[in-house]
């Protein structure tokens, strides 16, 4: 009996520090009467009606998804804008295990965790957008569609978020204290990144090859054989902007989880991610020009489409470019950050553009923004920054691990020792 | 040198499908397919067509479709442009004749059944394909919903139950594969057609007619056999009295069979699995070297400092 008490009260002690950041079950819900929870409360409570409307009267009773226009605002942003603001895994890990960029190093856990949970989201947008939800892993089972570019990005999506879950375990392992598990997980980090680097290379380029299928869909200045290239490289910016937007606002409302240190470092990192940013959109901006030049299609720029394409690669391609350059050489943090933000907006317009607005531009009478998917799209990303903060307040990812910093130290001094 | 279908996607699949499993059999883009030696079609001549809606009927009953508020007889249902729908896999449309003002000139349209559809080519799950026999044909069992097949047909054909929350099917015409053609039997809107507008048969043998007929009635119809190259070839054709462009047919489709858009992208994916690897890993060797040779340098000097 003893023994019984005594374990349920490890456990109960276990849920306390673990789930419960360290407080009683009433003290913890107390905790959450907080404003931004009560919004968040709020906003949920609104749209799930929406959501569970898709599973009782279908898709058309929440979307204007249609014959003609089959892939609505709502899958625009939950596939193809959120899979290109969910690429900054890759690129901080890369850039930090392949590259060496070991200043950036504090940076990489974040990095990875958005790209987890912007892809489980993706997941969960498909899942409501597609017709028989469950048999979303048909493609990987049972039925190989392999001439699809679709298959492709199907595949590649599944394998990454399974990559990125593997490459954000130490963070979980530490979390539960299994140790051994955590160095199973550590050692196989620069294999996941690589791999992951792959993986992303080939679906974010091939989020835009779905585009070439339909030459006489999508306006001519859109339309380009670089498609898989322009959707490549944008998601570089794209997730380097992620990164900056997100240190931004978890810096100031999640300070308590940062590490000193971290804190202290995070207004160079964040020059460094500006100017990395700023060479990528230039890089980008040459792209779109080849690529108009390419298409030969000037006569088209003097037209409405045309004049909002220009909108499109001056507004929010060259200028966020010299905005971000421009707050790097005046070292100006609140600039660099501010950019960030923009050029999110100026990725979410392309996406928007090549997936909705000029496709079927020939067709008359479309409508873009239907209310309903605006009600459902916020309330998912709601639900993905409470499923982010969940996780941040919980596991070591602003900081290191107490703990396991030291076991890492040793280990360093270990295999120093052996080497020299 | 004989290509089945199915080895003609196996060959554009090695990039997606394949190359994840690191089977890289042939190199891609050099065979090609020219469509099944034996597939049947329907030449429409539309200088025939009177708009009488006889085809949609017995579209509607062969398919059992729902009942439509308006009756197949009403002709008030042609003011509008309509578009393939859940409800009906084939319609007619009028346009205003160019020749003579105030005549109109019908349209009957339906899934145009490509040689090369761009929609099976999109789909991810197979779910639709193309029949050795001709009609392009879809499959309930593994369909996931997720619409790209509409994006891609070049012909806004394939439509979706969009009120259906747990079973949305993606209808279009089968070219009655199930209940007839399958079985050598002709179409129910061919059948049901009172001017003969439609004629069934073998693709090829539709060509010669359709050269044939505008040969022998060079003033009567425009020189182009719709389909024939469209898209690189469909198994329905269309021969007019007037351009095609003017009776809302698509005319910009051009004449590559549309899995060739995306055949060069998935050709690269191979060598992307293959360079990569070695690229980044090569670049991760080439920074664990530097960065032992710093660590080595700093114990050094130090240590030379001492002396």
């Amino acid at each position: 009996m003893t023994e019984y008490v005594g374990k349920a009260n490890v456990f109960q002690s276990w849920i306390k520090e673990r789930i419960l950041l360290g407080l009683s079950l009433k003290g913890y819900l107390r905790s959450l009467w907080k404003p931004f929870n009560i919004v968040a409360g709020i906003i949920i409570l609104i749209g799930l009606p929406f959501i569970i409307m898709r599973y009782t009267q279908g898709l058309g009773a929440v979307t204007h998804a249609s014959n003609d226009q089959p892939w609505s605002l709502f899958l625009n942003w939950g596939l193809f804008t959120g899979v290109p603001l969910a690429a900054t895994g890759y690129i901080m890990a890369s850039a930090v295990y392949l590259f060496g960029q070991k200043d950036y190093h504090p940076m990489v856990r974040p990095a990875v965790l958005t790209g987890f949970i912007g892809y489980l989201f993706a997941v969960i947008f498909l899942l409501v957008d597609l017709g028989r939800p469950w048999r979303l892993p048909y493609p990987m089972i049972s039925s190989f569609g392999t001439a699809s570019v679709l298959f492709l990005v199907a595949w590649h999506v599944a394998l990454y978020l399974s990559t990125q879950f593997v490459e954000f375990c130490p963070a979980v392992f530490e979390w539960l204290g299994a140790n051994r598990f955590r160095r199973w997980a550590i050692g196989v980090t620069v294999g996941a990144t690589i791999f992951g680097v792959i993986l992303s290379t080939l679906h974010q380029s091939a989020l835009g090859a779905l585009f070439l299928l339909a030459p006489g869909k999508l306006h001519p200045l859109w339309y380009s054989e670089f498609l898989p290239l322009f959707f490549f490289v944008s998601s570089i910016f794209a997730g380097l902007s992620v990164i900056i937007a997100e240190s931004t606002i978890t810096s100031r409302f999640l300070k308590h989880r940062y590490s000193s240190q971290y804190l202290a470092r995070l207004p160079g990192l964040t020059l460094g991610l500006g100017k990395a940013a700023s060479f990528v959109l230039f890089t980008y901006f040459g792209l779109k020009i080849v690529g108009l030049a390419h298409g030969y299609h000037w006569n088209l720029l003097n037209t409405p489409y045309g004049y909002w394409f220009l909108v499109e690669l001056f507004g929010f391609v060259l200028l966020p470019s010299f905005l971000f350059a421009f707050g790097v050489r005046n070292r100006s943090v609140g600039l660099i950050r501010f950019t960030a933000f923009f050029t999110i907006i100026g990725l979410a317009v392309n996406r928007f553009n090549v997936s909705l607005i000029a496709l079927n531009w020939q067709l008359p009478h479309r409508v873009f923004f239907y209310w309903k998917e605006v009600i459902m799209v916020i309330t998912i990303i709601t639900i993905e920054i409470l499923v982010y903060r969940w996780i941040v307040n919980r596991l070591p990812v602003y900081r290191e691990h107490p703990v396991y910093r030291e076991v890492d130290f040793e280990e360093d001094l270990l295999t120093k020792k052996a080497m020299v | 040198m004989k290509i089945s279908r199915r080895k003609f996607f196996k060959i554009a699949g090695v990039a997606g499908g394949g190359s994840i499993l690191g089977k890289v059999k042939s190199a891609l883009g050099v065979e090609q397919f020219t469509g099944w030696p034996d597939r049947v079609g329907v030449l429409t001549d539309l200088t025939r067509c009177v708009g009488c809606r006889s085809c949609e009927a017995a579209c509607n009953e062969i398919n059992k479709l729902p009942q439509p508020k308006i009756p197949f007889e009403d002709q008030s249902v042609l003011e509008k442009e309509r578009r393939a729908d859940a409800d009906y896999y084939t319609y007619v449309n009028r346009y205003p004749d160019p020749k003579n003002k105030g005549q109109w000139i019908f349209r009957k349209i339906q899934c145009n059944h490509c040689d090369e559809p761009a929609c099976a080519s999109a789909c991810l799950v197979k779910a639709l394909r193309k029949t050795p026999e001709g009609p392009v044909i879809w499959n309930e069992k593994v369909c996931i919903g997720c619409r790209y097949c509409m994006t891609a047909c070049p012909f806004y054909v394939p439509a979706y139950e969009y009120s259906n929350a747990f079973s949305p099917n993606v209808v279009k015409c089968t070219m009655c594969y199930d209940a007839r053609t399958s079985q050598g039997k002709v179409p129910a809107c061919v059948e049901a057609c009172p001017m003969e507008v439609m004629t069934f048969g073998k693709r090829r043998d539709l060509i010669q007619a359709a050269r044939k007929r505008i040969m022998d009635h060079p003033d009567r119809y425009v020189d182009h056999i719709y389909g024939e190259n469209e898209v690189g070839g469909t198994c329905w054709l269309y021969i007019s009295g007037v351009p095609f462009e003017k009776l809302g047919f698509p005319t910009d489709v051009g004449t590559k069979p549309y899995p060739e858009f995306t055949r060069g992208f998935l050709s690269m994916v191979p060598a992307v699995l293959v360079v990569w690897p070695a690229l980044l890993g090569g670049f991760y060797l080439f920074t664990k070297n530097r960065e032992r040779m710093a660590d080595e340098e700093e114990e050094i000097i130090p240590e030379e400092k001492e002396e």
